[in-house]
């Protein structure tokens, strides 16, 4: 190596650079995808997995029906979540001892318990409630109200809203609290406040945790299967018990819990971005599949 | 060139007082910040206000406005008692409907600006007068280009505060203020987090606003600048004002040894 005072570029000559070459980033990735390759070659040739059952089940009606339910259940449920979540979230930060204590003991509770247990409670709900009397709104018996779509929303929508208000109490509480005191100089009420300058910037770091409650959301539904809703895995499930196909329609459930998560994922790229105003860098470096999918949906809606 | 306005300015009679805290006291939990503070502030008059960490310089400022409330005394601006109201020889809090409009009275400077980062230059600056003093927008935004470039910020009013220096984003911020037609305006030490090269940006807008006679309390450390720009100085220690007067007397005769004392610390 020449020193540095002998340098040659000292003249004002420029050289070309010569990055350094990387030989077993080459040699890792061959490996994972021999590996990879020899996984599929073996799911291909598979003996008794029949790939042609697959296909033939990926596009009946029953298999959509349980696609539409476990969706409508996951928006329900995320819904009601939501509402539940930003409801406690605010409620555990208010200055009323009362009210934060309550939004303590509704965490306290729907996080400590399994959801399954949860499931089951609402779902049979009727053993200790027979009746369910709310003047002026419903009047029935328990068994008819408490239908497993109804159980399964209450089950998954109340559990979320625990999560989700911690989620929300955290978002809020990221906001440096010389924004709320900017605004309130200005004239504003705390409500404005809240509205207009503290939840659009505590967004930014709640949405990213949202989008990955409604995925799991997306997945977890499958559980309602235990309590006879059928959604896409109860559905795929009665099939298999009466054409022991079970691998193959696994499968096939599978391929559409992908499917949708993956449109999930895209609508959340967009949402981060929408809310990302007056942040240049925006969050997490994303795989080379994300971008591969996200970059190949931008131009597809482009042409 | 020092200019000298306390002469003719500062102690013209006749004046009405913009800011009067009579008795101001204010504790958090045990420790009592503010012992007994009065004050007027005249208008026209800029006041600066020094002292060591602690002293409750900040505190007062924040009373001010009511970003906090007072435990004992009463703070007046343009004749309104801020936060309260007298009935019955006590002095009950009002509702905040009514303290928002007072808040309207003063334009607060943050030391850390406190620009609503989701918002442009232009949309901070406007979003008090259209959405909160419900202003016609189309004059509001004239009247807010009008100020940023005043602040020497026309040409950024699309940016976001992300995008700017923090001398910049501290004139955005003074913009801001100024937006709300202030009766006085309120500096938390506005140059504390800057760069020092920013610094200068700054206490220029600043002082160009005292020169032309806007009523302004300023917190600060920046002795240089209040030599230049206040009629008045304060000095605070101890949730008290130990001593105030003409900057000329108080900067360069301190009758109090505290204030001499801090200005040898702060002036090597």
């Amino acid at each position: 190596m020449l020193p540095l005072t002998q340098s040659p570029a000292v003249g004002g000559t420029t050289y070309e650079i010569v990055r350094r070459k990387h030989p077993w980033r080459i040699v890792a990735a061959a490996v994972v995808l021999t590996i990879l390759g020899l996984l599929a070659f073996g799911a291909a040739n598979a003996q008794g997995l029949h790939w042609s059952v697959v296909g033939h089940y990926l596009f009946t009606r029953v298999i959509f029906t349980g696609l539409l339910r476990t969706l409508e259940l996951t928006g329900a449920a995320m819904l009601l979540g939501l509402c539940l979540g930003v409801i406690f979230g605010i409620m555990r930060l208010s200055h009323n001892p009362v009210l934060s204590s309550v939004a303590w003991l509704y965490v306290w509770a729907f996080r400590g318990t399994p959801i399954i247990l949860q499931l089951f409670l609402w779902f049979n709900l009727a053993l200790v409630f027979p009746h369910i009397h709310v003047p002026g709104i419903v009047d029935a018996s328990t068994v008819k109200i408490m239908t497993p779509f109804l159980a399964a929303l209450l089950g998954f929508g109340i559990n979320e809203g625990a999560y989700m208000s911690e989620i929300i109490r955290g978002g809020l509480m990221s906001v440096p609290p010389g924004q709320t005191e900017a605004a309130l100089s200005l004239g504003a009420s705390r409500a404005w406040a809240t509205r207009r300058v503290v939840l659009p910037q505590a967004l930014r770091v709640i949405l990213p945790t949202i989008g990955n409650e409604t995925l799991g959301m997306l997945k977890l539904t499958s559980l309602a299967a235990f309590i006879a809703f059928n959604e896409l895995f109860g559905t795929t499930e009665t099939i298999y018990y009466s054409n022991s196909q079970v691998i193959e329609l696994l499968i096939v459930a599978g391929a559409w819990y992908l499917l949708a998560s993956s449109i999930l994922s895209i609508g959340q790229y967009y949402l981060e971005r929408k809310v990302g105003r007056g942040f240049q860098r925006g969050g997490r470096n994303r795989t080379l599949f994300e971008q591969l999918v996200i970059r190949g949906w931008v131009k597809l809606r482009g042409a | 060139m020092a200019l000298d306005f306390s002469a003719d300015r500062a102690f013209a009679e006749g004046r009405p007082d913009v800011v009067e805290c009579h008795g101001v006291s204010k504790s958090f939990g045990n420790v009592q910040v503010l012992r007994g503070v009065d004050l007027q502030v005249r208008e026209s008059e800029v006041l600066c206000i020094l002292g060591p960490s602690g002293a409750g310089k900040s505190t007062l400022l924040r009373c001010i406005n009511h970003l906090e409330g007072i435990d004992d005394g009463w703070i007046k601006v343009a004749g309104q008692i801020i936060g309260y109201e007298l009935r019955g020889g006590k002095l009950h809090e009002l509702p905040e409907r009514v303290i928002r409009h007072q808040r309207g009275l003063c334009g607060m400077v943050f030391q850390h600006f406190n620009l609503f980062p989701h918002f442009t230059v232009l949309e901070n600056v406007m979003v008090g007068p259209v959405e909160l003093q419900k202003e016609p927008k189309g004059q509001v935004e004239s009247r807010a280009r009008g100020f940023l470039d005043r602040v020497g910020l026309g040409d950024k009013v699309a940016a976001y505060p992300a995008q700017l220096s923090g001398g910049q984003q501290q004139r955005v911020a003074i913009a801001r203020a100024l937006a709300m037609n202030p009766r006085v305006l309120l500096f938390d030490e506005p140059t504390s987090a800057l760069d020092p090269e920013v610094v200068g940006e700054v206490l220029a807008v600043m002082l160009e606003l005292a020169q032309e006679g806007r009523t302004m309390i300023v917190v600060t450390h920046e002795v240089g600048f209040a030599r230049e720009a206040a009629d008045r100085v304060a000095f605070m220690f101890n949730g008290k004002i130990a001593e105030i007067g003409p900057a000329k007397n108080v900067l360069e005769k301190p009758s109090e040894a505290r204030t001499a004392e801090f200005l040898a610390h702060v002036l090597v």
